[in-house]
């Protein structure tokens, strides 16, 4: 086997991997992109029911219930970004870090009744942290100016009427 | 007085930094000696100065020096003292000043241990490596100092995020970093050999021991971060796929890739550029890795508050680090010719296979992490891609990466042929059929093949020594004298590929595992997995910053009591915080795992999990760690051996020579 030949099959061997890896990228990305998406865009254009998406904003001080089907645990909440709200359910242990009037980011479906199934609820570790696409999508419904600075206290993120509390 | 010394130490230490930067470089350049010689003794008093900074500031957590901002904001006087030392790493300031430190290690054990490497090359991978750490350790000085005073102090700290209150996380980052960090010495190899323009097999068999080094490092450090958040943040899961975590994995994969093409270069003095180009890649994950994090570009729940100031720093240092790399190795690494010849069936082309498909596999991690990203800034879309994404695309690059390493270790070196190869692994593939036929009964097409795979990796190590010493060929007392002769690295690369088949096999374990949310009443029994779960009360259980709500559950089977599980829930008053303690009881085959929710109506929300195989994740990573060190441990033997003639290509001495033809 010549130098040639052998370069050619290391070239070749090197271009069906990464060719495979750029393959099965796109492939899965089709498939697996799960969207970001804010409650008044939710509102305003529901995803079919049950393609999955993250729905994130400030759970709604007052909102959180806690029930149970059967023996399973239910919380039910609702998630606004003051412009729209959507219900959520959520058959789980909600992480420590859930509170009323916070950020919190679910991923789920929307099921045919309008209620967000949510399969998980993410919550972040630093209780002043807002999730980044929560706090852009605040910012987009107009309820927060990251340019006045910091935002509001939690506590005061509660339903679309005392929006008013960011600059 | 004691934070100002540290901060004294640690502008002394960029200074000395910045010396051992330009001096050696300088003088390697200019063939002068003295300018050289002063390397090593720079490396080390970086080294010193650093040590001295981090002292103090372990001196003010512990001590309790609320009048240091760093300290006031993340302890508290209740912390126990575990916390209040690991507590100097557990923030932003001093993880910097922990990785600066690990750094400047690396530079002071090449100036320790590198007596026997060629004075220049000595003095540019030191000088390398002083570049790096001027870089960062002015980062820490200018834009993340630790050591900031503040007026007047609090009469108490605010306390460390409960989460990271946990004593596997205490040593997490050390480990981590050690890893990440580590990988610095290979890159500054790879550096100062484009500077020399010479890679030959003395320079494969010094990378090689630092690399390997670095990557035990890293496969501990990533373990305990997965094992971290297997039982502390209550999921039950143990791999989010999260931008931190594939972060940690793209050093893994390129510098395991690294770890195998340099046996080439040391054996066979082929592969050359790829390999000082996998040092310099290896490296920059570990640079993004890190400073992506903290640069609060990547989102993550493992991130610490972020700051766009300290991000374009960061990003600046990144982009001057690795772009001037690899600008150099665009100038210079035509230079490096290889001169081994091989077959593409060979040991060299079965590594050279394993290069492929792990950088390919690191390809698709970083497109998967950073996707996103580039998508959310060029056009406004927001979306994220999680485990589906990686399981459907790590997976079928990993399954040829699982069927290749038992071969290719059967493989001589130049060329082979494939077909004895594969008849010498027949009973490996039959123990790998049989996992796959029992594995099926149980569960579905993918965990069914990665057990297989599982199988076939271990039964396949045990192949590689079971025909070096000629198992039941030769009498029982040449084999058993052929394996006590053997060296240790041998067994060291086998136990690592061994250890990757018990971790495989704990992963497709999840696949098995049983799990159930209830609301449970006191006294009430449920049923997951085979087990009785009764929840026999619920109490109050003081802590020394926390108070507890424990709830204790008798599990049994078949009517006998297995064990009794106490999961906690934690409140922190200063931080205000809930933390969730699991519980697990392990036997080493399955873990029972158990979580306790929020109590209401006179019951208490429980999860509980029968999770088979769990442990074997991480049994599975100390196998290969283990491994590594049984490699390293041959190693040093060999590179504090006397100085021999190189060995002209071709020639093998007996000992590591090829399997049996």
């Amino acid at each position: 086997m010549t130098r040639k030949h052998r370069r050619l099959a290391v070239l070749l061997a090197c271009g069906l991997g990464l060719g495979s890896a750029a393959g099965l990228t796109f492939w899965a990305l089709r498939d697996s992109m799960v969207f970001f998406l804010p409650p008044s865009e939710v509102a305003a254009k529901a995803p079919p029911p049950g393609r999955s998406f993250r729905l994130g904003g400030l759970v709604q001080a007052g909102s959180v219930v806690r029930t149970s089907a059967g023996s399973k645990p239910v919380a039910r909440f609702v998630v606004t970004d003051g412009a729209g709200q959507v219900t959520v359910e959520y058959g789980g242990i909600l992480p420590d870090l859930f509170r009323e009037g916070q950020g919190v980011v679910t991923l789920g479906a929307m099921r045919p009744d309008g209620v967000f199934a949510a399969s998980e609820v993410l919550a972040k570790h630093d209780e002043t942290y807002m999730p980044r696409e929560v706090a852009d999508a605040l910012k987009k419904s107009g309820h927060w100016n990251p340019a006045s600075g910091s935002p509001p206290p939690a506590a005061l993120w509660t339903a679309p009427k005392s929006g008013q509390a960011g600059g | 007085m004691i934070p100002e010394t540290g901060h004294f130490a640690l502008a002394l230490a960029v200074a000395l930094a910045f010396a051992q930067a330009v001096l050696p470089l300088w003088g390697a350049w200019r063939r002068d000696a003295r300018l050289m010689q002063a390397a090593p003794a720079l490396a080390l008093g970086q080294f010193l100065a650093l040590a001295v900074s981090y002292a103090a500031l372990v001196w003010v957590n512990v001590g309790d020096d609320f009048s240091v901002l760093n300290v006031a904001e993340n302890s508290h006087t209740l912390k126990p003292l575990l916390y209040k030392i690991s507590g100097s790493w557990g923030n932003h300031e001093g993880s910097i000043l922990l990785w600066c430190l690990v750094l400047a290690g690396c530079g002071g054990a090449v100036a320790l241990f590198g007596g026997r490497l060629p004075a220049s090359l000595r003095a540019r991978v030191i000088g390398v490596l002083g570049a790096t750490a001027a870089g960062f350790e002015l980062f820490a000085l200018l834009e993340s100092n630790p050591f900031l005073r503040i007026w007047p102090p609090p009469m108490d700290g605010r306390d460390m995020n409960p989460l990271l209150q946990d004593p596997g996380l205490a040593i997490h980052p050390p480990m981590l970093y050690a890893g990440y960090v580590g990988f610095a010495i290979p890159f500054a190899f790879a550096v100062a050999a484009l500077l020399e323009g010479r890679v030959d097999a003395a320079w494969g068999r010094w990378v090689r021991p630092w690399t390997l080094a670095a990557w035990i490092c890293l496969t501990l450090g990533i373990a305990l971060g997965s094992w971290w958040a297997y039982y502390e943040l209550g999921w039950g899961g143990f791999w989010f796929w999260d931008p931190v975590e594939n972060a940690s994995l793209l050093p893994w994969l390129t510098g395991t890739a690294l770890l195998h093409s340099a046996v080439v270069v040391e054996k066979r003095e082929s592969l050359k550029a790829w390999t000082v180009l996998l040092a310099i890649g290896t490296f920059s994950f570990s640079l993004s890795g890190t400073f992506l994090v903290r640069s609060g570009i990547l989102n993550s729940v493992h991130s610490f508050a972020n700051d766009p100031a300290r991000g374009v720093f960061i990003l600046g240092l990144l982009a001057l680090v690795i772009g001037t790399s690899l600008v150099l190795f665009a100038v210079r690494g035509a230079a490096l010719a290889s001169t081994g010849i091989f077959a593409p069936i060979s040991r060299e082309g079965g590594l050279v296979l394993n290069n492929i498909l792990l950088c390919s596999i690191a390809a698709v991690v970083v497109s998967g992490t950073l996707f996103p990203l580039f998508a959310d800034l060029l056009f406004g879309e927001k979306f994220s891609v999680g485990a589906p994404f990686f399981n459907a695309t790590v997976l079928p690059l990993a399954v040829p990466v699982f069927a290749a390493m038992s071969v290719g270790p059967m493989l001589s070196w130049k060329r082979a042929r494939l077909a004895p190869a594969l008849a010498k692994l027949w009973w490996a593939a039959l123990g790998a059929l049989a996992a796959g036929l029992i594995a099926a009964l149980h569960t579905t097409a993918l965990p069914v093949l990665v057990f297989a795979a599982a199988a076939w990796l271990v039964l396949g190590a045990a192949t590689d020594i079971v025909e070096r010493i000629r198992l039941f060929r030769l009498p029982i007392a040449d084999s058993l004298a052929r394996l006590a002769a053997l060296k240790p690295a041998v067994f060291g690369a086998a136990l690592a590929h061994a250890g990757l088949g018990v971790s495989i096999a704990g992963i497709a374990g999840a696949a098995l595992a049983e799990d159930a949310i209830v609301l449970a009443r006191v006294g009430e029994t449920v049923q997951v997995g085979g087990y009785d779960f009764t929840l026999e009360r619920l109490r109050d259980a003081p802590g020394p910053n926390y108070a507890a709500r424990v709830a204790d559950i008798r599990v049994s089977r078949n009517g006998h009591v297995v064990t009794t599980l106490s999961p906690e829930r934690r409140s922190f008053p200063v931080q205000r915080m809930t933390t969730t303690e699991a519980k697990i009881r392990t036997d080493g085959l399955t873990d029972l795992y158990v979580v306790l929710g929020e109590e209401r109506d006179g019951g208490a929300v429980l999860r509980l999990h029968h999770n088979p195989f769990a442990p074997w994740i991480w049994i599975g990573a100390a196998i290969m760690a283990f491994g590594g060190l049984l490699s390293l441990a041959d190693r040093r033997l060999r590179v504090g051996a006397p100085l021999r003639q190189p060995r002209p290509a071709g020639l093998r001495t007996p000992s590591e020579g090829t399997p049996a033809e």
